[in-house]
């Protein structure tokens, strides 16, 4: 496929934590539609690589060297009060630990609710119509009760799908999910799969997907990035990087990622 | 095989504020037997959790039985000495304001074992977690996820349990460490005869590590037998959707 405009550029970026770097010289390009899969070991800086662009790193986390463009803007410099009308409307973000990103004392239909009316004109009904149909493409059984559920009263994986849809709802034009399918069961992850490309079909998407699942990589993703310890060991098409890696450490993941057997 | 824990028509009811109810479980049987590993696999939302829950005598069962062996019934200490368990979300399972490391070795300090012993056997299980012992003095929010997942498994072992709950303990984890983890517990179920119960969505996993394999959905238990029968031979229409929506 091919892209044209960047929409979001990682130029030379180094973060660190207190002073200490976890993430060295990464740069890449996300283009309008493409789908990026970021992969790599435990610990090695993905969730920090993209919490960056958000301004999310938290007390202590920092971008210590590089620019990261979005559009004209640097997001780098961005004050804070600039960053929050990005947040959510033009980069959207699944969390990978969604239950606690969730509120715990509102019910998950205010939560989605308010989330889509901070942003636009919306009414409260337009809202919960919306919410209600990507709910039942994300396979929820009572639509209702998920609805008038706090966080506490659903399971793992429902709690994810909450975030996914809260995130989805924004439709925002950049979307980065941070292990959006790991607590899901494989039939509700092919849903949620096949709704992340039905978004860069429809709207152009750009996407950012974050996971340890390298089937779920080889099912969306039109370029591969691959991290250790905070640096780049490859980065280029799907297609090339996952059936002709060239890159120790990549072989490596690719050859523990364990296979069903069917017989 | 003896049988360690015998779960016997469970049911769990959640009532809700709004006067209505949710049946999370609906009438489980299953035992698990010493030196094994059973699988749970299934529906997001069927239950699997909720089961994990009431077997460590976190929430009450509303009918039915759990029985484990050579532990009394409501003796939640003998209990918490037999049967830990790792927690789906591995952030939200420890104090945000003590060290991992604290949390790591509290079930010890509660035995009245000395500081300089706990400190030593912390650094040992955080190793075998494939974590360097200087993650002993990083808080959760200071870690990865996967990091705290790994965390929380050296916490669950660090009493020696005789049961092992794992309740999606790998599903933050890179596939070369989710290797080393699955290889640590099939060491001690070969050298201790430890039981885990894993719970997972990853049916290959499954495949690879579990002796039987049960599959819920809708709080109901709908397949059980050897992960091979479940997985290559399935007789439910959940379980045979299931695996046809697998990637590969
Ligand atoms: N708030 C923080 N303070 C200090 N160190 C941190 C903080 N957050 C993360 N780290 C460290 O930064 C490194 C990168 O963490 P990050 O969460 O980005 O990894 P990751 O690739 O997302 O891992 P995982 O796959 O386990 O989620 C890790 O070594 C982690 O311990
Ligand atoms: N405290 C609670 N109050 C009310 N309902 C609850 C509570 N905890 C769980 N439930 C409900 O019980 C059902 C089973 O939840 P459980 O967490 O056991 O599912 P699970 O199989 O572990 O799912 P997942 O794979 O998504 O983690 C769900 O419908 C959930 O909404
Ligand atoms: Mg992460
Ligand atoms: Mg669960």
């Amino acid at each position: 496929m091919e892209f044209n405009e960047a929409i979001l550029s990682y130029d030379s970026v180094d973060i660190s934590y207190n002073g200490q770097k976890v993430v060295k010289d990464v740069s890449f390009q996300l283009h309008k539609g493409e789908i990026l899969g970021l992969v790599g070991e435990s610990g090695s800086g993905k969730s920090t690589l993209i919490k960056a662009c958000m301004g999310i790193l938290g007390d202590g986390g920092m971008v210590t060297r590089g620019d990261i463009h979005f559009g004209q803007k640097n997001l780098i410099d961005l004050p804070e009060k600039e960053l929050r009308q990005i947040r959510g409307a033009d980069i959207g973000m699944i969390f990978q630990d969604a239950g606690a990103s969730l509120s715990p004392i509102r019910t998950v239909g205010d939560q989605i609710i308010e989330s889509q009316m901070a942003h636009g004109k919306i009414s409260r009904e337009k809202a919960k119509e919306n919410a209600f149909s990507l709910f039942e493409k994300l396979n929820f059984r009572e639509v209702d009760r998920v609805w008038n559920s706090y966080p506490f009263e659903l399971s793992g994986g429902m709690n994810q799908r909450v975030g996914i849809a809260i995130a989805l709802l924004m439709n925002p034009p950049i979307l980065l999910a941070d292990e959006p399918t790991s607590a899901l069961d494989v039939s509700v992850q092919r849903q949620v799969v096949e709704e992340m490309i039905r978004c860069r079909e429809l709207f152009g998407t750009s996407i950012i997907i974050v996971t340890h699942d390298i089937g779920v990589v080889s099912a969306m993703a039109d370029t591969v990035l691959v991290l250790k310890n905070g640096e780049m060991m490859e980065y280029g098409k799907a297609s090339e990087v996952l059936n002709n890696p060239q890159n120790d450490y990549t072989k490596l993941l690719l050859s523990a990622v364990p296979k069903l057997v069917r017989k | 095989m003896d049988t360690i824990l015998k779960a016997e028509h469970v049911v769990k009811i959640f009532d809700t504020q709004k006067k209505s109810s949710t049946k999370a479980v609906d009438d489980v049987s299953f035992e698990l037997r010493k030196g094994e590993v059973l699988g749970i696999v299934g529906e997001s939302g069927s239950g699997k959790s909720t089961i994990a829950r009431m077997i460590t005598g976190l929430i009450p069962i509303t009918s039915g039985e759990i029985s484990v062996k050579d532990v009394q019934k409501k003796n939640k200490r003998q209990l918490y000495d037999k049967v830990q368990m790792v927690f789906q979300n591995p952030v939200g399972s420890f104090n945000p304001r003590k060290t991992l490391g604290y949390g790591i070795g509290e079930s010890l300090k509660n035995k009245g074992i000395n500081k300089d012993v706990i400190d030593k056997r912390v650094g040992e299980l955080l190793n075998l977690c494939g974590l360097e012992k200087e993650y002993a003095k990083k808080y959760p929010h200071e870690v990865s996820g996967g990091q705290c997942q790994r965390a929380a498994i050296a916490r669950a072992l660090a009493i020696e349990p005789e049961i092992l709950i794992c309740d999606e303990a790998t599903s933050a984890l890179d596939v070369t460490v989710q290797k080393q983890i699955m290889e640590l517990l099939i060491k001690l179920k070969k050298e201790k005869e430890l039981s885990v119960i894993f719970i997972c969505h990853n049916l290959a996993l499954v495949q690879m590590f579990c002796d039987r394999v049960i599959v819920m959905c809708n709080g109901k238990m709908v397949e059980s037998g050897t992960a091979d029968e479940v997985i290559n031979n399935p007789k439910d229409d959940y379980t045979k959707n299931l695996i046809d929506s697998v990637y590969c």
